[in-house]
């Protein structure tokens, strides 16, 4: 089933037809806005769900709800604006105008993208951001196929991948012209701190983000998109 | 091996509990297999496509190993798969063979890439370029795993679709034969009936009914084939050719180099057939060499020589990666080859005149990472009759009666 899924989520991304010398800047990341935390309404919210079992239910669903939309988007060369799908997983229609050019950075935050998964994107040649922070199924065999972007990806974010180990993040040696890693909340990397040196030393050009040894104290810190 | 045919034999039959599979393990605690003592790799980069293929499939196996392997209330197989390829260097006499190699690959379908020795310099600065023509890498599907893991995965998932295990050893065949009359000569053909199966620490020599025998015995299978006659008939004819596969003894050495090549250390292989990959994030590499024709080892036992990595395998290491001239070895094991002495390659199929023995061994080192797929290619064999998945008809006995070497180019 994830497999399905996988390809469903890659499959609304437009291909580029054509190329255009990637000069442009990149997208600009929005981060996701924190939930609101007015102190009056986390009073209200906690002494509902104090009273009704299915409110904390419900604010779940709607947080969900909310990173749905922010995900599954992708931007294009020159473009600061995210294209993403619409309520229906369909597309608006003026991203046709671009369909010359080539596709720059995906977000694919959160989703069940995996190795088969990638093969959907193996032909944006000019990719240069990639998020897969928060996606269970990327594990070693998936990091082993990004090598395809390796002239171009500059910043890559792993955070939160709970199959991502120090056996994969080895492979990520492919990615020469990689500028931003962002490795923070691995659960499944032990010895955090030497890995950071041996990722650092691996990568020289690079700044990594993340795999501190102190990591599993700062919890609080907010995952960069 | 065994466990693999098994685990395939169940899995393609064509109706539930048509096949009874009993495995016949002279040593279930594997302490002298080779699968286990084997350092796990898989690569891509063969010469001959049959081998390339079925790497290909290996490396498809092994990512849905919990699609295949996986049992029913049982935690999911994690085979601790490290994704870094292997790194061919090849010398400028072998430069024109790797690219070639590399051609036959990539029609293979495998992702390598080639690289000169500038751009080696610039990704593996660690590395001394020093009568290295050219080099290829494997970009996808090539790394290595825990062979245990592999080799629990296949004998849990049998066992649970109704295979017996069997802890003994093999001591004798009853054959029968019958005489064929051919223009030229009298062919005698023969038959396995029973194998008897001598129980451990005891006298007890149990008799197993069999309508076909696989051997899968590894480095041993010479000597189980000769037991079923083959290769020891009257000479000139076909019934002297032996099973050419022999034990060879491999040496495994793990030194610790704090300073060495770091996390994107994968598996090298010299131009003088040196190899060496990282093992774990510590500052442990472990590799070895395979010795000449002359200086092969005595097979009694497993017992390291130690002089050997310092006499032949240190200076070629510190050679090629100058940091490794202060290593520190920590330990060494040693492990047996099931060697095809013909050409170094699988035997699968059947025997021409003892017609219900297959053969899936002589794999010369790289059984484990082809395991999965030849496994499949013998269920087929023998369920369908015929290879469906890989061709591999190249592999079968008569290429020794006709003198045809399936032989992989070297490098070296």
């Amino acid at each position: 089933a994830s497999s399905w899924a996988a390809v469903r989520v890659c499959m609304g991304r437009p291909q580029p037809r054509g190329r255009r010398s990637a000069t442009e800047r990149l997208p600009v990341h929005k981060p996701a806005p924190p939930p609101a935390s007015e102190p009056l309404r986390q009073r209200f919210l906690r002494y509902l769900c104090s009273r009704f079992y299915d409110i904390e239910s419900l604010v779940d669903w709607s947080a969900k709800l909310h990173f749905k939309n922010l995900r599954r988007k992708n931007a294009f060369q020159g473009q600061e604006r995210w294209f993403r799908a619409e309520r229906h997983g369909t597309f608006n229609s003026d991203f046709l105008q671009f369909r010359d050019v080539p596709v720059e950075a995906i977000d694919l935050a959160g989703s069940v993208v995996n190795y088969h998964g990638l093969d959907n994107l193996v032909k944006l040649t000019a990719l240069k951001s990639l998020d897969l922070s928060r996606c269970p199924n990327v594990d070693e065999w998936a990091l082993s196929r990004l090598h395809v972007f390796a002239e171009t990806l500059e910043e890559l974010s792993l955070a939160g991948c709970p199959q991502v180990t120090e056996r994969g993040l080895a492979c990520l040696q492919q990615l020469e012209n990689l500028r931003r890693l962002d490795l923070s909340h691995l659960p499944a990397v032990p010895c955090q701190g030497l890995l950071r040196i041996l990722v650092e030393e691996m990568l020289p050009g690079c700044e990594v983000v993340g795999l501190d040894s102190g990591a599993q104290t700062s919890q609080e810190e907010e995952v960069p998109a | 091996m065994g466990w693999s045919v098994a685990y395939w034999l169940k899995c393609l039959e064509t109706r539930k509990g048509a096949l009874q599979v009993a495995v016949i393990e002279k040593d279930p605690t594997y302490s002298k297999a080779s699968t286990v003592l084997s350092v796990g790799g898989i690569r891509q980069q063969f010469s001959l496509p049959e081998n390339v293929q079925m790497s290909l499939y290996s490396a498809f196996f092994l990512r849905t190993i919990n699609e295949h392997l996986g049992v029913v209330n049982e935690p999911p197989i994690d085979i601790q798969f490290n994704p870094l390829g292997y790194l061919f260097l090849a010398s400028e006499d072998g430069a024109a063979i790797l690219e070639e190699n590399v051609h036959v690959q990539r029609d293979q379908g495998a992702k390598v890439s080639l690289l000169s020795p500038t751009q080696l310099k610039k990704k593996y600065p660690w590395l001394n370029t020093d009568g290295v023509a050219v080099a290829s890498y494997g970009l996808e599907n090539e790394g290595w795993f825990d062979p245990w893991a592999l080799l629990h995965a296949f004998k849990r998932k049998a066992i649970s679709m109704g295979v017996y295990s069997c802890h003994g050893e093999v001591t004798s065949f009853t054959t029968s034969s019958t005489e064929l009359l051919t223009p030229e000569r009298e062919l005698t053909l023969s038959r396995i009936n029973y194998v008897h199966v001598q129980m451990p620490n005891s006298l007890e020599n149990q008799p197993v009914e069999c309508s076909l025998v696989v051997n899968a015995a590894g480095c041993w299978s010479g000597k189980l084939a000769e037991m079923a006659g083959v290769g020891i008939g009257s000479p000139n004819t076909q019934d002297e050719i032996k099973l050419p596969v022999e034990p060879r003894k491999r040496y495994v050495y793990v030194w610790h180099c704090p300073d060495g090549p770091g996390l994107a250390c994968p598996t090298v292989i010299d131009t003088t057939g040196t190899y060496f990959r990282r093992e774990g994030i510590g500052g442990n590499y472990l590799g070895g060499l395979s010795p000449t024709e002359e200086e092969e080892p005595d097979i009694q036992d497993l017992k390291v020589d130690h002089s050997f990595f310092q006499e032949k395998i240190w200076p070629k290491l510190a050679h090629r990666v100058p940091v490794f001239e202060s290593l520190k070895v920590r330990s060494a094991w040693a492990g047996y080859y099931d060697y095809n002495t013909f050409d170094q390659n699988a035997v699968l199929g059947s025997h021409p005149l003892v017609e219900n023995m297959f053969f899936i061994t002589g794999f010369s080192g790289h059984g484990l990472q082809h395991s999965p797929a030849a496994g499949r290619a013998m269920a087929e064999l023998i369920l369908e009759g015929k290879f469906k998945t890989i061709c591999m008809e190249k592999f079968s006995f008569n290429r020794f009666i006709t003198g045809e070497p399936a032989l992989e180019r070297n490098i070296i």
